[in-house]
């Protein structure tokens, strides 16, 4: 965060250190002494577990990259090696596969998290846009990786998503021809696959180090939404904020650890565990669960441009979300209408990744589409009048202030501390 | 820690609710596999060694006339966690079979009797010779069937909290299907396809190409266990349960000292933050 | 901020200590399966032995297997070789240890020691210069044996080695003869 740095180090090696790269001070300005809202709840602690989803996944890819064998004969039979023969394998196999499912539900929880308490709004628009930018690196990430197992969804999944780009006038079948290096997916588009999944994850962390820059550039945002004000209303980085993310981590990677080792099948798809198979389709072809509210909104429109075009928009929305929102108000916690707007769209959002993994026929459809229209009413035009004609609630004047408010009313008997 | 209540049920919510879905798949007119209770369910799951053993005595002498395993080896039959052969077991079993190798150095392949690092002998060279025969039909391998094949269809609502507890039905539909041989009613008798049997469990059915493989008494266990149809299907849906996962004794063992540690790590670093955060009005 | 110093500060200094402690051990346990996956797996350990036809090898004839993904040197020797190899003191030996998988550690580098008794034409060996791991080139160098080109080691006709920069002999494999002449290196 701008201001002037508090490093001091009393250790003359990294005195020396410091003052010919300061990359110690960078550390602990960044780490130890960065000041914190003192009202941050546990929804913000889903941060620094994405980072160690992230760098969890980039650890356990490169360790399977060295039994992997990219080749349409050999893909999956590899992967079964890794699961019957390397040391571990079968864990780490998993750990990644897993990893990938939880790495979304913490970045869905993290998004969620954004949109509720306002986080997208100035200064932090490009902190949020960055935001947006990761969910789509992974998103690309995550959908490559998923085709290297060379399972019957692996490579129908890639198929039908890659057949997106047909739908492109003019120049459809070409992109989609250039895609795949051959006139299916084949060896060719598997190797690239490869190459681009083991790419985009450092990519991700290029992005991500820019996400970070960004946010302490502004500095966090807090559950009220009012802006720090003075040193009281911050706390150090380290310790306070460092043991309550380790504690949150923790919990999650029971939860995380509880489905890689006694259900490490459930996220995924049994059919996968078939070899691909060029001239069989499986029954129902459906994403990764993550994908399915996505999945959805593009089957809900029935013309396939104009879906493929809903499909994207639908996430490429997020990045002018700053500007939809009129209100001056950041958290949902003053904003009644808002809030329950909120949950509204949680409650759409679930009921399109149902609507996803179930096949597209008879009332499912016309779920799907009233879900897909609320989807974009909510951003387009609900969030934008909301913002104008609601009445928020007063706002503390300051985090303090909101914080000795809660604590008083919690436990009126205690003293304030201070 | 109201938060933390939230916080923990958001977690259970989304994971077992929404994510669950995916598996949800219209039930057809598959049957339901029958749920038995396998030795190796559960948190402390452990497979049957005398179970495995009989398992594999069913596959090598009645399935193994058409199906391979293809991603088998005879040493896995001796390793930890399986049916855990003695080496010179392994070694006899291994021998038995015929490998194709070479080439040799006048550039001919050559056959010789089975090493414990072989895989399993396929019993035919390669798919189109296994369709050309069986009419046609594809002996699917089977090293993975226990995987790739569920036995439980349940309506979407339920599904994801159904297969959270009782897996996929895979290890259930090998034996279901086994034992699912029945005559066919008399509407659809009418058109019954011709070499074909009615077997309402199998999941591309309810005509099956495959006609009924086991008999009473078809395979004679060592250990006296009376072979019947139930039995020799229980058995070998274990042992290819196993086969599908050798090491699944091991992730599950590894998997409790995994969050029995995260949870006492957790526990301490519960207690650490409130000692932390002591007074500081948060 | 407050700085609250707590009377029940030994608690918390245990508690700090307990929690720190509880995860370095998880931390140092999580680098097992990091570190153990790159060591062979069981699929290649189960490859660790291969089986040998002697027969076809003619007197002063070497072939060479691959065994464990290195060359194996089996050379049938000629008298004249075998005279040699036993004609060396072992006092004169840069390395006197014979090397070999199948006796006994440090015995010495003599030429019984590094065959099969019974067996003395046959010398089995790694292909591997103890140097930095080139594969030595048969019947060449100056004591009749090998001679790795990479920096120049001698091997004599028993595969020890003579000069050059390499530090030990040639090491004999673990093997046995499963028939007159049929052995099973591993």
């Amino acid at each position: 965060m701008s201001g002037h740095s508090t490093y001091n180090p009393t250790n003359p090696v990294m005195k020396w250190l410091d003052d010919r790269l300061p990359l110690p001070r960078l550390m602990y300005d960044s780490f130890v002494s960065y000041p914190v809202p003192r009202n941050l709840n546990y929804w913000y602690t889903f941060g620094g577990i994405l980072m160690i989803m992230m760098v969890s996944q980039i650890i356990t890819g490169i360790i399977l990259v060295m039994h992997y064998t990219p080749h349409v004969d050999m893909a999956f039979d590899s992967v079964e090696h890794i699961r019957r023969n390397v040391n571990f394998g079968n864990v780490l196999q998993k750990w990644h596969a897993v990893g990938a499912s939880f790495f979304f539900i913490a970045v869905y929880i993290h998004i969620a998290r954004g949109m509720y308490y306002g986080s997208y709004k100035a200064p932090r628009e490009i902190l949020w846009m960055l935001g947006v930018a990761i969910f789509l690196v992974m998103m690309a990430t995550g959908f490559m990786g998923y085709v290297l197992p060379w399972g019957q969804m692996s490579f129908w999944g890639a198929k039908v998503i890659t057949n997106l780009f047909s739908a492109v006038p003019f120049f459809g079948e070409a992109i989609v021809t250039w895609l795949w290096g051959g006139f299916s997916v084949d060896n060719a588009t598997l190797q690239r696959f490869f190459s681009l999944h083991y790419l985009l994850p450092f990519v991700l962390v290029g992005v991500v180090i820019l996400h970070v820059w960004a946010l302490h550039v502004t500095g966090q945002g807090n559950p009220t939404g009012v802006e720090v004000k003075s040193g009281q209303d911050t706390i150090a980085f380290t310790p306070f904020a460092t043991v309550k993310d380790a504690f949150a981590l923790s919990v999650f990677f029971i939860v995380f650890t509880a489905f890689v080792f006694y259900a490490p099948d459930y996220l995924g798809h049994s059919i996968n565990y078939e070899e691909a198979n060029p001239l069989v389709t499986p029954e129902h072809i459906v994403p990764e669960w993550y994908y399915l509210p996505f999945y959805a909104i593009l089957r809900a429109v029935p013309d396939k441009l104009l879906g493929v075009v809903a499909m994207f928009g639908s996430i490429m929305i997020w990045f002018i979300l700053p500007w939809l929102d009129t209100s001056k108000v950041r958290s949902a916690a003053y904003r009644p209408i808002f809030k329950q707007l909120f949950w509204l769209l949680m409650i759409d959002f679930f009921i399109l990744g149902v609507v996803g993994a179930n096949p597209p026929e008879g009332w499912w459809i016309t779920v799907g589409q009233i879900a897909t229209v609320y989807y974009f009413a909510h951003f387009l035009i609900l969030l934008p009048l909301v913002g104008l004609l609601e009445t928020p609630r007063p706002l503390p004047s300051s985090i303090s202030d909101a914080v000795l408010a809660k604590n008083a009313s919690k436990q009126p008997a205690a003293q304030p501390a201070e | 820690m109201k938060t933390t209540k939230t916080l923990l049920a958001a977690i259970a919510l989304g994971t077992s609710l929404v994510l669950g879905t995916t598996a949800a798949v219209a039930a057809g007119k598959q049957h339901n596999a029958e749920d038995i209770s396998f030795s190796f369910e559960g948190v402390f799951g452990h497979f049957d060694r005398a179970q495995l053993q009989r398992g594999y005595l069913v596959y090598k002498q009645v399935c193994a006339a058409c199906h391979s395993m293809s991603l088998m080896s005879y040493r896995n039959l001796g390793e930890r966690g399986g049916p855990e052969l003695s080496e010179a077991e392994v070694k006899a079993l291994a021998a038995e079979a015929t490998i194709q190798d070479g080439p040799n150095d006048e550039g001919e392949m050559f056959e010789r009797p089975g090493l414990p690092s072989d895989r399993f002998a396929s019993p035919f060279p390669n798919m189109q010779a296994a369709m050309a025969a069986n009419g046609g039909a594809y002996p699917v391998d089977l090293t993975l069937i226990t995987k790739k094949r569920e036995g439980f269809h349940f309506p979407w609502y339920v599904s994801p909290f159904i297969k959270l507890v009782k897996g996929n039905g895979g290890p259930e539909y090998v034996r279901s299907v086994l034992m699912g041989y029945e005559d066919p009613p008399a509407d659809a008798a009418k058109d019954a396809p011709e070499g074909k049997s009615y077997n309402p469990y199998f999941a591309a059915g309810p005509w099956i190409s495959m006609a009924p493989p086991l008999s009473e008494d078809a395979v004679e266990y060592a250990d006296g266990t009376k072979a019947s149809v139930e039995q020799m299907a229980t058995d070998v849906a274990a042992f290819l349960t196993w086969a599908g996962e050798p090491k699944m004794e091991q992730r599950k063992s590894m998997g409790f000292q995994v969050v029995l540690y995260l949870a006492l790590l957790s526990l301490l670093l519960f207690l650490t933050k409130k000692r932390v955060w002591g007074r500081e009005p948060h | 901020m407050s700085t609250a110093e707590a009377p029940d500060e030994d608690r918390r200094d245990f508690l700090y200590i307990a929690t720190g402690a509880v995860g370095a051990v998880g931390a140092a346990a999580l680098a097992v399966p990091l570190i153990d996956q790159m060591n062979p797996s069981a699929s290649v350990l189960a490859l660790a032995s291969i089986e040998v036809d002697l027969s076809p090898i003619e007197e002063g004839q070497s072939i060479t297997v691959k065994w464990r993904g290195n060359p194996v040197i089996i050379r049938h020797r000629t008298a004249k070789e075998i005279e040699e190899a036993k004609a060396v003191n072992v006092a004169d030996l840069p390395d006197q240890d014979a090397r070999n998988a199948n006796v006994a550690d440090g015995s010495a580098a003599t030429d019984e020691n590094r065959v099969v008794d019974g067996k003395t034409q046959y010398l089995v060996q790694m292909g591997v210069c103890t140097h930095l791991g080139c594969v030595p080139i048969g019947n060449e160098g100056e004591y009749d044996g090998w001679f790795c080109p990479c920096h120049g080691s001698h091997y004599d006709t028993s595969g020890r080695i003579r000069k050059g920069p390499a530090p030990e002999n040639l090491p004999v494999p673990e093997y046995q003869y499963l028939s007159d002449t049929k052995i099973k290196i591993g």
